[in-house]
Parts: C-alpha cells; structure tokens; sequence
C-alpha cells in the first residue's frame, strides 16, 4: 500500500526527513510515533502529495506521489492537524461538496454524508455553521470528511491533539471500528504514548527524520527494554543474600531493593519467589514494571517523549536504562 | 468521472453557499458603487459622461472582488480546510478559478443593477456587447483572482503582508486603467505606465463594447490583455500551490 525508498525532505538546511524506507501492507495500522519535529508530518505530507520530496521515492496506493499526483489522490484519505470542514460551511454541504470533489453524484454524495453524519454522532449539530460546533465534535466531522469516499488507505496527522481524554478515547473507538469494518489501510501519527500503544498493531518510532525502530509495540517494549521486576527485603543483609541466590537473573541493588530486568517477568516471578523463600530470605514486597513505549523511545533516543524531547529521565527509570 | 468543469464547479457552489445563506453583506456591497456613482458621475464633464463612466464603474467593482480572492483562503490556510482541499482530485485551476468566480459572479449581478439605474438617465448600451464584455472582464478576473489566491499562499500565516500588498496594488493599477478620470490628457509619463497596464486595455474594450463597437482593435487589444493575465495567473496557482508547504 505504500513504498518509499529513501525518502528525504530538506527544508533550507534542516533535514526534517532523511532517508526513509518505508513499507505497508494493505490493512494495516501503523502509528509513527515521535517528538514533535521529528519528521512525522512531513513524511504524511510527502506520501499525500501536499509537498514534494527533496530526494527519494514513494508509491502509495501503488502509484508515484510526483508523477501521478491525481491517481494517488482519488484513492487516499488524508485528516489533516487543522479543521478540514470551513468554518464559515455547514458541515453537512462540506461532507457533499468533498463527494463531488471525489466524483460521487449528488445523490450517492448526500447519502453517504448522511450515513457518516449518523455514524458518527453528527447528526445534530451537521446542519450547524461549523464554527459553532465543539473540538470534540468538529474532530469527528474531520474524520467523516477523510471517509466520504471510502478511501483504501487512511491518513491521519496528530488525530486526537488538543481532545479532552474522553473525546480522544471515543475518536480511537471511531477509528477502530472504521477499521473493522472497511479494512480500510491506516496509517496515524502521534505524540500520545497510550495511543500509539493501545491502537496499532505496528509502531515506526521517528526522531531527527530518520525511523529509528519498527515493530509491535510488545515486541518493541520486549525488545528494548524489557519488564523490570523490583524486590523489597526487610533487610539490606536479605537483599544481599537474595542478589546471589538471584544471580542467574544478575539483580542490581540498592539497599533493601533488588531491581531484574527481564523478559516475561509475570512468569518469572513466581518461581523466584519460591527460590528466595526456599533460600530462607523471602521478599517482603515485589513489583513488576512493564516498560512504556516512552521507556523504549528513551532508550533509542537518549530523550523522554513526555517531556516534549527535553533531555530528562523520567521517574520510575533507573540509570542503565538511561544509557544508549 | 470528474472534469475541470465540474471540479470548477464545486469549488464555486462550496464558496458561494455561505454567501447564499446570508446575503446580507452582498446586498450591502452592492449597493457601495451606486453611492460612488450618484456622488462622482455628476462631476464629470459632458453630456455622454455615463457612457464613459459606467463601464469604467462595472470594471471597478470587479476588480475590487476579484482582488479579495486570497482573502478568505487566508482563513481556510489557517484553520486547515485548505490543506484538506490540496489533498482531495480536484484540479489545480478549478480551485482557482472557482474561487475568483464566487468574487465575480456576484459582481455580475451588480453590473446589471447599475446599468438598469443609469438606464433612466440616459445611459446606452448594446446587450450583446455588453455581455461579451462580462466575459472578458470575467477572464481577466479570473487572472487577478489567482493572483490574489497565489498572494495568499505566499502571505500565509502574515494576513497584514497579504492586505499591505494587495492595496499597494490594486490602487495604481486602478488608476493607471483610466477608469475613473481620462488618462489621455495626463503626463506623457502617465501615458506610458497605462500602456503597460494590461487594465487599460480591458477598459478600453468594455467602453467599446458597451457601446456596441463590437468589432475593433480596442476589443481585441482587451481580450489578449485580459487572456494574459488569466494565463499568468493560473500558472502562478498553480505553481505557488505545487510548492506550499
């Protein structure tokens, strides 16, 4: 569904793009997941032909975004971080005019408005002046704008930005069951860890322009970081004898607490507890923590994704990880 | 399938309906050149100074429309639905071209409110002339429009940058047409800038169009100069869209 080869924007001297490979699968749901600045929204804008790449190919929906602008354009679907409906219009004859933008008849136009406005709780406020209508509610006119034509492939810039986490939650049920029921290509970005985490199968993490890792957020948590178990003991003495009757596992300390980094640690844990107490010094606390895509972006990155970039550690990560 | 013709279309009823569900400010600014031409016309010299002037009146107003294209798509480059409009088939031109349309066709209405209230005061015109003259002024609109539009994307987040240009503009070019005094008594200086004014042309032709001279140099010295500026100003859009950013 899309193709890119080394794909690469420059603006002046800044390379807000440099060299991406890109591939996907028809059906499909991937989120680039990045800082702000960090190349995501060029990249959409690259592949839905709004501006054109400074060096680099890409095919989307099997054609060249410069040289077949139009056959790109007829079959993509692209949400933008702005309000695609104007605020002067009425929503209900921007869904119709965006059809006919498409080639749809007036008719099939009005019906396919008409069925969006429903399925997306519109109706009340469609045949109100745009600028009237809430966040909440103008989001969701943007998405029945990007879906009038039932496009095979789905773009959307930053979907849920400035939404209360209550519209941000409904928007994703929206999109999901978008998905379930078009098998319609999706391809998002965002700078919301959950999003990214709790919607697509398949995160491209992106920073300085570059994709910096590819995968399914559980295989990246597990991958890059891992679980961390943490062990409390009533004793500093304890915790010692638990580091080595833990070895195998090479434990830190920290005075009473052990911390393991480890893959599958609700599995593990268990068994390590009858290992202590059999050793007679069992642990009084146990905690296990599973790693964050923000404990993966830091990892890769160096930075935090929720400190906005800033070069900052976050709370609950200790040391090594910080180190890349 | 989709043509120009229909994409033109549909970006013009997109623009023209929220004019449609309050046309209270058209009303308004269509009454604005019957003010200028009760208050000016009278301080003309001669007695055939309508068949001068009004010509000149309809021009004006055009171009004054036709102007303020980029204006509203300032707002739309702001809150995003132009961005969405880029990415949607429709064609390049038909997003320029019906966007200058929805500024000119209301004008078209007001042309006829004028010459039907300076009909009782003696003012003459030939119909069909008349209406090949809209057709040229309307393509040399649609040239000034894009223009405007490419204005606006170069403008974009600086709405004082758009208005500061536009009025710099549009005044000497006004003025430089002869539109609302005769340029042929002027400075030879002032002769020479309105030659190179492709406005003055298209004047000209409407005044002989309007009055029934169909077929003189006059009407087709305006029909190049109003084509050129169409040809210029569409491949400026179209060019200044390919490269926003």
């Amino acid at each position: 569904m899309i193709e890119t080869r080394g794909l690469t924007k420059h603006f002046k001297d800044v390379r807000a793009v440099d060299g991406i490979d890109l591939t996907v699968a028809p059906g499909e749901l991937v989120a680039l997941l990045g800082p702000n600045g960090a190349g995501k929204s060029t990249t959409l804008r690259m592949l839905t032909t709004l501006i054109p790449p400074s060096s680099g190919t890409a095919r989307v929906a099997g054609f060249d975004v410069v040289r077949q602008q139009r056959e790109v354009r007829l079959r993509i679907g692209y949400i933008g971080q702005g309000n695609g409906a104007g605020h002067s219009q009425r929503g209900r004859d921007e869904l119709i005019s965006q059809g006919r933008a498409y080639g749809l008849s007036v008719r099939d136009a009005r019906t396919r408005a008409g069925r969006l406005v429903d399925s997306l709780g519109l109706a009340e406020v469609a045949d109100r002046r745009v600028s009237s209508l809430s966040g909440g509610q103008r989001r969701r006119l943007d998405i029945a704008m990007g879906l009038i034509h039932a496009p095979e492939l789905l773009f959307l810039d930053e979907p849920s930005t400035g939404l209360d986490p209550q519209n941000r939650a409904n928007l994703q049920e929206h999109i999901l069951a978008l998905r379930a029921e078009h098998e319609t290509t999706i391809v998002l970005t965002t700078h919301y860890l959950d999003e990214a985490d709790s919607m697509a199968e398949r995160v491209i993490v992106i920073d300085h322009g570059r994709i910096v890792a590819d995968d399914s957020p559980a295989r990246l948590k597990a991958e890059h970081v891992g679980d961390r178990i943490v062990l409390g003991f009533d004793a500093e003495t304890e915790a010692a004898r638990a580091a080595s009757t833990l070895a195998a596992y090479d434990p830190g300390r920290e005075g009473t607490r052990l911390t393991i980094t480890t893959q599958g640690a609700p599995r593990r844990v268990p068994g390590m507890l009858d290992d202590l107490r059999a050793a007679g010094h069992p642990a009084a606390e146990v905690e296990v923590i599973r790693p964050t895509l923000d404990d993966v972006f830091l990892k890769l990155t160096g930075r935090s994704l929720r400190e906005g970039g800033a070069a900052q550690e976050p709370a609950n990560s200790t040391d090594e990880l910080v180190e890349v | 399938m989709t043509t120009l013709i229909t994409d033109t279309r549909t970006v013009f009823s997109r623009e023209l309906r929220p004019v449609l569900r309050d046309p209270f400010t058209i009303i308004f600014s269509m009454v604005q050149p019957l003010v200028f031409l009760a208050l000016f016309a009278p301080l003309l010299p001669g007695a055939d100074a309508l068949q001068w002037f009004v010509p000149g009146i309809i021009v004006m107003s055009c171009l004054f429309a036709s102007s303020m294209t980029g204006s509203n798509l300032l707002f739309e480059i702001q809150t995003g639905s132009h961005e969405r409009m880029l990415v949607t088939p429709l064609r390049r031109p038909a997003l320029l071209i019906g966007r200058a349309l929805k500024e000119i066709v209301p004008m078209f209405a007001q042309a006829a409110l004028i010459v039907a209230v300076c009909v009782p005061f003696g003012f003459r015109f030939n119909l069909a002339g008349a209406l090949l003259g809209l057709v040229v002024l309307a393509t040399f609109c649609i040239g000034l429009g894009a223009l405007s539009y490419t204005l606006a994307l170069a403008a974009k987040n600086q709405e004082w940058l758009f208005w500061t240009v536009q009025q710099t503009l549009i005044f000497p070019l006004l003025l430089l047409a002869g539109v609302l005094l005769p340029i042929e008594n002027g400075p030879g200086w002032l002769r020479a800038l309105a030659k190179g004014n492709p406005l003055s042309y298209v004047v000209d032709a409407e005044r002989s169009l309007f009055n029934g001279d169909i077929w003189t140099s006059a009407t087709v010295s305006g029909v190049v100069a109003a084509a050129a500026v169409a040809a210029l100003g569409l491949w400026a859009g179209v060019r200044a869209m390919r490269r926003s950013d």
